[in-house]
């Protein structure tokens, strides 16, 4: 009994936690911001995982899909719910926001997922480096396009989300971003992890050690990659809207090939095919992002070189296609997470 | 039926009439074209020219995992058992066909969702204590000796319900005493399951123990058939296989 539930009262308890010190105000506004990017960045790494790690594709253009989620809550936030300067009167009862915002975040992860298809189109016929081309081909035209629309800001950036929070604090004072951003990171890895875990869901890993057999041995794989592809992008799209959120403006020059850099060497250093080892490198990235912040752009030297030094001596990441509960079988005694 | 890869013909007016509950077999040297003729069947290729049925159902245009589903399993020459997943988890991930849910029953957990799984999970279980392998079923098929991963691959194209099963050289690369083994095998599958065998393979005395009739294809092209002694004492066969030493 305890055991069934017991991630799940785990996971509400530091919910209530994190949102009362955040109701609170008893860490600084730049720890809350921290926290919340950790949760954005564990939807990324997990999410990508599923292409990279479950999946054996190799996808470097996670960043697009980011892009894609963020504009579009952006602007249909400010749109909705906000008086700007190009879109006029709000559509709606700014005092609607508090509800909708999640709607709106969910609405961000259907474009993406849209988009992924994209790339999961092409998966049909093409594979390996050729495929990894498509996603970055697809990372670009991302980008491009929302550079060329004036009407969003183009390169300048887009703005006004801000306003969308504060329209929500005004209706009920809570944390409303910290709350929301733990509410999609749990959901997220949940998502995942069911998944994959299901008879269905592995017909994701079959696809990855063979696809020929995989076929043969009844898995539709060309549904099972327009699956994978869409949850992953759809997932990454609703990461860029948290982001958009959290930051109070976007440009498109954010979501470029670093910012897939940084997801991909999240999921490489956490091990592919493991949720749990995606979760632990993209909280310790985060911090280490953080305190390699004064270094500036000599960061991206340091991070490449941490890369370097992993694949040499521990190419399979910290977890390594392994969960938690196969490094301490002792734990699946207390918990259960499905 | 034929088959041509660019101007190769690697099958050329293929024909065959398989029945049920019979075991038959398909011999050739290398590169004859046999393991083509199971891809045409299995789905794999569309055929250049002809058709082919299953049960009466024509399969043109068919993906493989939609052929599969109308009841063609089969093993391959170079055994392809997925080596990252538990021997259980082989035998459930093959049922994909047969599933009750998709995608968003996965992820919400319903009924639906819970006895598929359960159903899935008691079958393949069942399956592998028939076939004696339940004690391996939390390994990885790497970990079993080659003996048992070629009869894994062939449990997994039988927990497929099939009406054809195709086995492309299941005796390859056996010990004489893992042959025995297999011969046992398929012939207790042929009286135990509704269906048919159709079997490639080099060894002679495997083909004359288990199959009642065999057609032979050297170039593409049908050159005997009939029992076993029949083709073996045809000259045309004597020919294409001269100086091949596994007869
Ligand atoms: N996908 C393919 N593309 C081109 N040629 C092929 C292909 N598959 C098989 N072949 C050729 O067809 C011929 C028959 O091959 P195969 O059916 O594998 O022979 P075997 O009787 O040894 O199983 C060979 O010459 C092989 O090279
Ligand atoms: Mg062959």
């Amino acid at each position: 009994m305890l055991r069934k539930y017991s991630v799940q009262l785990i996971l509400i308890a530091l919910g209530g936690i994190i949102t009362y010190i955040a109701y609170q105000e008893l860490v600084s506004l730049y720890i809350l911001t921290v926290l919340m990017f950790m949760g954005v960045n564990i939807i990324l790494s997990s999410s990508l995982n599923l292409v990279n790690g479950y999946m054996g594709e190799f996808s470097c253009g996670h960043a697009g899909f980011m892009c894609v989620g963020a504009y579009v809550s952006s602007v249909l936030g400010v749109l909705l719910f906000t008086k700007d300067k190009i879109f006029g009167a709000p559509l709606l009862n700014p005092d609607l926001a508090v509800y909708l915002f999640p709607v709106i975040i969910i609405i961000g992860g259907i474009a993406a997922a849209l988009f992924g298809l994209l790339v999961a189109l092409p998966s049909y016929k093409t594979r390996g480096d050729y495929l990894a081309i498509i996603t970055l081909a697809a990372n670009y035209i991302i980008i491009s396009l929302i550079q060329n629309m004036d009407i969003i800001g183009g390169s300048r950036g887009f703005m006004g989300m801000k306003k969308v929070i504060s329209n929500m604090e005004d209706v009920v004072y809570l944390p409303w971003m910290v709350i929301w951003v733990f509410v999609f990171t749990v959901g997220s890895i949940w998502i995942l992890r069911r998944y994959v875990s299901s008879v269905f869901g592995k017909g994701v890993s079959a696809i990855c050690q063979d696809e020929v057999a995989a076929e043969i041995m009844s898995v539709n794989t060309n549904k099972i990659k327009t699956i994978t592809f869409m949850l992953s992008s759809g997932l990454a799209g609703i990461a860029g809207g948290l982001f958009a959120y959290i930051v109070g403006y976007v440009n498109p020059g954010s979501f470029n090939i670093l910012k897939s850099t940084e997801a991909l060497v999240m999921v490489y250093l956490g091990g592919m095919a493991s949720l749990s080892g995606s979760v632990l490198s993209a909280i310790l990235f985060t911090i280490l992002l953080e305190l390699l912040r004064p270094l500036q752009i000599i960061k991206w030297v340091v991070i490449p070189l941490i890369l370097i030094v992993l694949m040499q001596f521990r190419p399979e990441g910290i977890m390594g296609n392994r969960e938690l509960s196969d490094i301490f079988p002792k734990l699946k005694r207390f918990y259960r997470f499905k | 039926m034929t088959q041509q890869f660019g101007g190769l013909t690697a099958v050329s007016d293929f024909n065959v009439r398989l029945k049920n509950n019979r075991i038959a077999g398909l011999i050739g040297p290398n590169g004859a074209g046999k393991t083509t003729v199971f891809n045409l069947v299995s789905g794999f290729y569309q055929p250049t020219r002809g058709t082919i049925s299953v049960c009466g159902k024509p399969t043109a245009g068919l993906k493989p995992h939609k052929v599969t589903a109308l009841g063609v399993a089969r093993t391959f020459q170079n055994i392809r058992l997925w080596n990252q997943m538990s021997v259980l988890d082989n035998i459930k991930v093959a049922q994909h066909g047969w599933l009750d849910y998709g995608f968003f029953q996965s992820v919400m957990r319903t009924r639906a969702y819970r006895d598929c799984e359960e159903r899935i999970d008691r079958e393949a279980k069942d399956l592998l204590e028939i076939f004696e392998l339940e004690n391996y079923a939390n390994d990885y098929p790497t970990n079993l000796p080659y003996g048992l991963q070629r009869k894994l691959e062939i449990v997994r194209a039988l927990s497929e319900k099939p009406k054809l099963l195709l086995l492309d050289e299941p005796a390859a690369g056996l010990n004489s005493k893992d042959m025995r083994e297999l011969i046992r095998l398929v012939r207790w599958i042929n009286e135990t399951y509704d269906l048919c065998i159709w079997i490639i393979d080099h060894h002679m005395d495997v083909m004359m123990e288990l199959c009642s009739e065999i057609k032979v294809i050297d170039f593409g092209q049908t050159i005997a058939e009939g029992t076993p002694d029949e083709v073996r004492n045809d000259p045309a066969v004597i020919t294409a296989y001269l100086g091949d030493d596994n007869i």
